[in-house]
């Protein structure tokens, strides 16, 4: 089967909007308290094609009944969701510098009925994909067509509930459920893997009954393929493993374990406002 | 002796009653639905009844899934499994944004005796009356039974229904209206007041026959809704009172024996005693063994108000 690739154009306004995303997850976080930077820059690519490319979204009623889904399985990265739904005015820009702070409406892991498009609580981790079934199932039900997209963290996968779940989506023929992997190979100590088996993560994912695809979970170009691949496939769940970079995108904190959820300094921010402004600038003249 | 009456089955009963009502009803149960009973519903409405498999945290998960896209769903297992194994997914997921998940635990208290300790549930009203939002209901007989679970699909938010298993003396009359919040009188007397839930209310009212041979009057008042809780109609059953018991088939921290002490002690002055499994755990033996070696078959909760009030 062919499948069609996203325009060049497209293509750089979605790399622009990523980079925008980026700099307002450091931005929100600011400096001197502890934030998931890590897990919430792997994770911008993901959320930013969901958001700005894939799903059926309208931000003016972010309770549409037809709308889809995104649950964020691995609750800590919710930074690059709240960046993704301010930049699409569900709330104000100006809200983010709120977060975690009491009485904001942007809590420190996803809350809904609290933050507006947020679908799920999630944070205790392992839980997400099980509420993503339940809600294809009532998508089903009640004759919607809306997809169900689940973001779960690779360190999330020791969590078995997980597996519980994997084995309930292709019974219950849920093919309206994409399962992504953010696959940054690490988790808060150490890496992902710590000395649990984790691979061949596709092969595990494939024996419960779902189709899988593995790409560059910094590549939108491939991650919108694997996106359109997914909610096209008919006869199974699909599970998208993205290879990713924990913390992609600031250098200093880039594959480094010490930054799954730690504070930085004030000249640490400085310097990721820096690198991702430079970035930003990037991508924004090549879409010229 | 009276007739007696299995809630569970009444409770299968009324769940395909209300399917037949409500179409927003989804039921949901983790491969014990002959014993929980909720296979009646899954019989006549095979298109909304889920079988999650030997999986209940991802049933409870799921469940909020559905709740969170519009449905009513019914999560069925066994009391101890549902709510302690899955604490964290209710907490996290249903209670936490309030989703009208309705989880109804089966075979409660000791009613699950000969498979021992690790099947009892004596620690399930305590874990679900601390989350917010959760309403706990545990009806002592069939026609309560029955009322509260047609009842739950109504309240807005989740709901822990709490069921046992043997069968039980029919407490109440075809005119009785189950209210969430309000107990309910079964037996005046003067001289103490005896709270009870659950299925052990029928011990409690067998008691206060046994008590009345001593020339100790009891008032016996059934706590169906263990939260939310009506403290004016609690303290109106106070009047004059020597004494307080609490009756329950649970550990007696944590549950009514707790509920009903907290109200006290904010409020009233009458001593009070809370008679339950006195922070064990259980084992194996018959129901009827188990509840009269924690002194809650009608003899024992007799000798133990009697020891207090000597």
């Amino acid at each position: 089967m062919s499948e069609k690739a996203i325009s060049q154009t497209d293509l750089a306004r979605l790399e622009c909007r990523a980079a925008e995303m980026r700099l307002h997850i450091v931005k929100m976080m600011g400096s001197n308290k502890a934030h998931h930077f890590g897990g919430s820059l792997s994770a911008t690519d993901l959320v930013c094609a969901l958001y700005f490319y894939k799903m059926k979204y309208n931000p003016q009623k972010p309770d549409w009944p037809e709308r889809d889904r995104f649950i964020m399985s691995k609750g800590h990265s919710v930074p690059a969701q709240y960046a993704a739904l301010a930049m699409l005015k569900v709330f104000p820009l100006e809200e983010l510098a709120t977060l975690k702070q009491l009485g904001s409406r942007l809590q420190g892991h996803p809350v809904m009925h609290c933050t507006p498009g947020v679908e799920g609580c999630t944070g205790s981790l392992g839980q997400g994909l099980s509420f993503a079934n339940g809600m294809a199932l009532a998508a089903r039900l009640q004759n919607y067509n809306y997809q169900v997209f689940c973001l779960i963290g690779d360190g999330e996968l020791h969590e078995g509930q997980v597996w519980e779940a994997a084995m309930t989506t292709p019974k219950h023929c849920l093919t309206n459920v994409t399962a992504i992997i953010d696959q940054n190979g690490l988790k808060a100590m150490d890496e992902s893997s710590c000395g649990k088996l984790l691979e061949p993560l596709s092969q595990r994912w494939a024996s419960f009954g779902w189709q899988v695809r593995e790409i560059d979970g910094h590549n939108l170009a491939q991650i919108c393929v694997a996106l359109d691949w997914a909610t096209a496939s008919p006869d199974s769940p699909c599970a998208i493993i993205a290879h990713t970079v924990k913390g992609k995108g600031v250098s200093f904190i880039e594959n480094k374990p010490g930054f799954h959820n730690a504070p930085i300094t004030p000249e640490q921010s400085r310097q990721a406002i820096a690198e991702l402004e430079a970035n930003l600038q990037t991508k924004r003249e090549a879409l010229q | 002796m009276s007739e007696l009456f299995e809630t569970r089955m009444v409770y299968g009963d009324a769940l395909l009653e209300l399917g037949q009502r409500r179409h927003d009803l989804v039921v949901l149960d983790a491969d014990l639905y002959k014993s929980t009973r909720s296979i009646v519903y899954g019989e006549s409405f095979p298109d909304r009844f889920f079988d999650l498999g030997i999986a209940e945290q991802d049933l409870v998960s799921t469940a909020a899934g559905l709740a969170a896209g519009g449905l009513i769903p019914y999560c069925n297992s066994f009391a101890i499994f549902l709510t302690g194994r899955c604490y964290d997914q209710i907490r996290t997921q249903v209670a936490y944004p309030a989703l009208p998940v309705k989880l109804i635990g089966s075979s409660a208290g000791l009613t699950q005796g000969p498979d021992g300790a690790t099947h009892q549930s004596l620690e399930d009203i305590s874990l679900m009356r601390g989350l917010p939002n959760m309403t706990v209901i545990v009806p002592a007989d069939d026609v309560e039974t029955r009322q509260a679970t047609l009842a739950s699909a109504d309240i807005k938010g989740p709901v822990y229904l709490r069921l046992g298993r043997y069968p039980t003396p029919r407490l109440f009359g075809p005119d009785y209206q189950f209210k969430i919040g309000q107990p309910t009188r079964l037996r005046d007397g003067s001289d103490i007041v005896i709270f009870a839930t659950g299925h052990v209310t029928a011990k409690a009212l067998a008691a206060a026959e046994l008590l009345n041979n001593q020339n100790i009057q009891a008032r016996v008042v059934n706590v169906a809704t263990i939260k939310p809780l009506n403290r004016e109609a609690v303290l109106g059953q106070l009047d004059g009172m020597r004494y307080v018991f609490t009756v329950e088939e649970h550990n007696i921290i944590g549950g009514l024996g707790s509920t009903i002490s907290e109200i006290i002690a904010e409020s009233a002055q009458v001593p009070l005693r809370r008679l339950g499994v006195r922070d064990t755990f259980g084992e194996s033996g018959t129901a009827d063994e188990l509840l009269e070696k924690h002194g809650l078959q009608a003899e024992g909760i007799r000798t133990s108000i009697v020891e207090t009030l000597t």
